[in-house]
């Protein structure tokens, strides 16, 4: 990226002028496709989701499985031989029994089994569904909420803005994990019933509310501080001179300087909302069973972590991939769209 | 001077009593959780139901409800759990406490050292292939869920590992007291320091990195180097020192939150009792007044985390203390 380019973004209409009738986006469009590892990482993040959609063909054609069915008096091949699902321990006194472990065999059993028989690697694709799902969904809750709110705080002020702000802060002093973790306990225990929308406690949509409402204050900070800034620019004054109404105003002069601040936090808040989700999956309060996420294959795999260590090992190596593939994305898109590296996520 | 200590005092007292009464409203305004059915247990029929919610007040007024806890708690200071009839809580809380605060210090120490070390010396190599291993590393660590990393370690020290020469030392999981054994206490925490530190290392090299790169561009920091200075002394004495105002800043809030219980899943993973799984737990059995109090106590490290952070903040950059 050469100086001129930079400069030339940052005063926003002349840019277009500069570089031949080409708009802030396309500019930071090129920049981003000449990032290489963000490329790469885009690709890995193809790949996950792929796999993750292929979940039920390889359960139903590959794995020949149902890993949502306990499986405890089943068999599977083991090197053409027939071995069962959970094996008989040998050492002890050979009560208990042991789930079978890694085949590395795609047919049967590739990551071995759970402490229900069931297949992991199968579980592990499904869960990939439902982690991202909830990482996608959260993070797109929490821009939302947080953009309506930080433009109304930030472009009506007074004392609208004094409340919002305040609550902002309130929230943001909590520690994340255990506003999550109440509003989780309280809300499984019943449901959520708001108006005409009801959540059953076992539904998806739960966990993606909750991790939603847990990080908008994390993005509504910076948009009200873009907001508070740009209302005073003389674009604005302009739209303001030639009688623009307050709603076109948000929407057409403020709104799209902010979306860029929204953008860049974009996939940053997915990969947090990931790792959201496991912690709570982890300590059983997030993605209700059956369903499977990254999360309860983890919380499944602890008791088994001495003896089938892959159960447990297996989602967090998903986990830390495509966490770190978002985050070096978030990073080149951050870098495409904000040269000058203005906007930090905290954590 | 005195007037910013007492305005930072009110403005603390008032957030945390808006954390207090939020975390009231979420446990007792919400719709569908009675704690009365919690305490009198699953079969009780509506006559013991309505005498537990006489015995414990549940059946007055929610601002009446929330004076007489903060009363028991503050005032009394004999508030007693809901779940194992008459325990105190706040002895629970000062046990608990103990635990949380060797856990997140110990850490503290660690990823603070080890993270302005990275940060200096990616920006020192900036550009170089030593920049871009250390800002991948940060990322990695970044990416790892704190408690899947605590598996990891504990299969490796408990198991796998725990009879070869590296991890020989490594006691069983848990906490043993300062008080009990200095050394003990120093071997039961050193995985679960390690663990905890992994996240922020990548955090704090990171943010430090960036903020560096960014004074080595400022006039000042030409001036220096125009003056003649060593490039040690321009980098340590000038672009550090204004650099570590946006570390600081950072650790405030996360030193504060984890102290008051974000520090929940290493606790859980390596079996120590701190605050975090005194809160966890209590979340789990709906035991309110311990809730209360946990908050109430994460709450005082938030704000007071945030109060000592707006006065070195002051110590650090001139600009702030003479506005």
């Amino acid at each position: 990226m050469t100086e001129g380019l930079a400069a030339a973004e940052v005063s926003g209409q002349v840019a277009v002028q500069l570089t031949a009738g080409a708009s802030p986006w396309v500019l930071a469009r090129r920049r981003l496709l000449r990032n290489r590892l963000a490329l790469a990482m885009a690709g890995v993040l193809v790949l996950v989701v792929a796999l993750s959609l292929a979940a039920p063909l390889y359960s139903r054609y590959v794995a020949h499985t149902d890993p949502f069915r306990s499986n405890l008096d089943g068999t599977t091949l083991v090197n053409g031989k027939e071995a069962p699902v959970m094996q008989q321990e040998t050492g002890g006194l050979g009560l208990g029994v042991t789930p079978i472990g890694p085949t590395w065999d795609l047919h049967h059993y590739f990551l071995g089994a759970d402490g229900q028989g069931r297949d992991v690697a199968a579980r592990m694709l499904y869960g990939g569904r439902n982690s991202l799902l909830i990482g996608v969904a959260s993070a797109l809750l929490t821009s939302v909420l947080a953009t309506i709110i930080g433009l109304v705080a930030g472009f009506f002020g007074g004392i609208v803005d004094g409340v919002l702000a305040r609550l902002l802060d309130v929230v943001w002093a909590f520690p994340v994990y255990l506003l999550a973790i109440s509003l989780s306990t309280v809300l499984l225990a019943r449901g959520l019933a708001i108006g005409p929308i009801k959540l059953e406690s076992g539904s998806l949509f739960l966990p993606i509310f909750i991790i939603g409402i847990v990080y908008v204050p994390y993005v509504a900070r910076p948009v009200r501080g873009e907001v508070l800034s740009l209302a005073r620019r003389e674009f604005v004054e302009a739209a303001i001179g030639y009688g623009a109404s307050t709603w076109r105003l948000l929407a057409s002069e403020i709104l799209p300087n902010v979306l860029t601040t929204v953008i860049v936090l974009f996939p940053l808040m997915v990969a947090i909302d990931i790792v959201t989700e496991s912690a709570l999956s982890f300590l059983s309060i997030g993605v209700q069973p059956p369903e499977a996420s990254w999360g309860t294959i983890i919380q499944d795999g602890q008791d088994l972590l001495y003896t089938r260590p892959a159960v447990a090992l297996a989602p967090g190596i998903a986990i830390a991939i495509t966490v770190l593939a978002l985050n070096v994305l978030g990073d080149g898109v951050r870098d495409a769209l904000d040269p000058r590296a203005k906007l930090k996520v905290v954590r | 001077m005195v007037w910013f200590l007492a305005r930072r005092l009110v403005s603390m007292l008032l957030v945390m009593f808006a954390i207090s009464v939020l975390t009231f409203l979420i446990f007792f305004a919400t719709p569908g959780v009675d704690p009365a059915a919690r305490i009198a247990g699953r079969n009780a029929d509506q006559q013991t139901l309505r005498a537990v919610r006489h015995d414990f007040g549940l059946d007055r007024p929610i601002p009446v409800r929330y004076v007489l806890m903060m009363k028991k708690l503050f005032v009394s200071r004999d508030l007693t759990s809901y779940v194992n009839r008459g325990a105190k809580v706040i002895p629970q809380v000062t046990q608990a406490a103990p635990v949380t605060l060797s856990l997140v210090l110990g850490a503290a120490v660690i990823w603070v050292l080890v993270s302005i070390g990275m940060g200096l010396l990616a920006a020192v190599f900036r550009g170089t292939p030593v920049d871009a291993g250390l800002m991948i590393l940060g990322l990695i660590g970044i990416s790892m869920p704190v408690f899947w990393l605590g598996e990891v370690v504990n299969l490796l020290s408990q198991s796998r590992f725990h009879h070869s020469f590296l991890f020989s030392w490594v006691p069983p999981l848990g906490y043993v007291s300062f008080t009990d054994s200095v050394v003990g206490w120093f071997k039961s925490l050193v995985l679960p320091w390690l663990t905890l530190a992994v996240l922020y290392i990548g955090i704090y090299a990171r943010v430090l990195r960036s903020a560096l790169v960014e004074a080595q561009e400022q006039d000042y920091v030409r001036t220096a180097r125009a003056k003649g200075l060593t490039e040690r002394r321009v980098l340590l004495r000038h672009a550090l020192r204004t650099s570590l105002i946006v570390f600081v800043s950072l650790f405030g809030l996360d030193f504060g939150a984890l102290v008051g219980g974000g520090a929940l899943l290493t606790e859980v993973v390596f079996g120590l009792h701190g605050v975090g799984k005194l809160t966890y737990d209590s979340l789990q059995n709906l035991d309110l007044p311990v809730i209360m109090a946990t908050v109430v106590y994460a709450a005082f490290f938030v704000v007071a985390a945030n109060a000592v952070v707006d006065l070195l903040y002051a110590w650090l950059d001139p600009r702030v203390r003479h506005a």
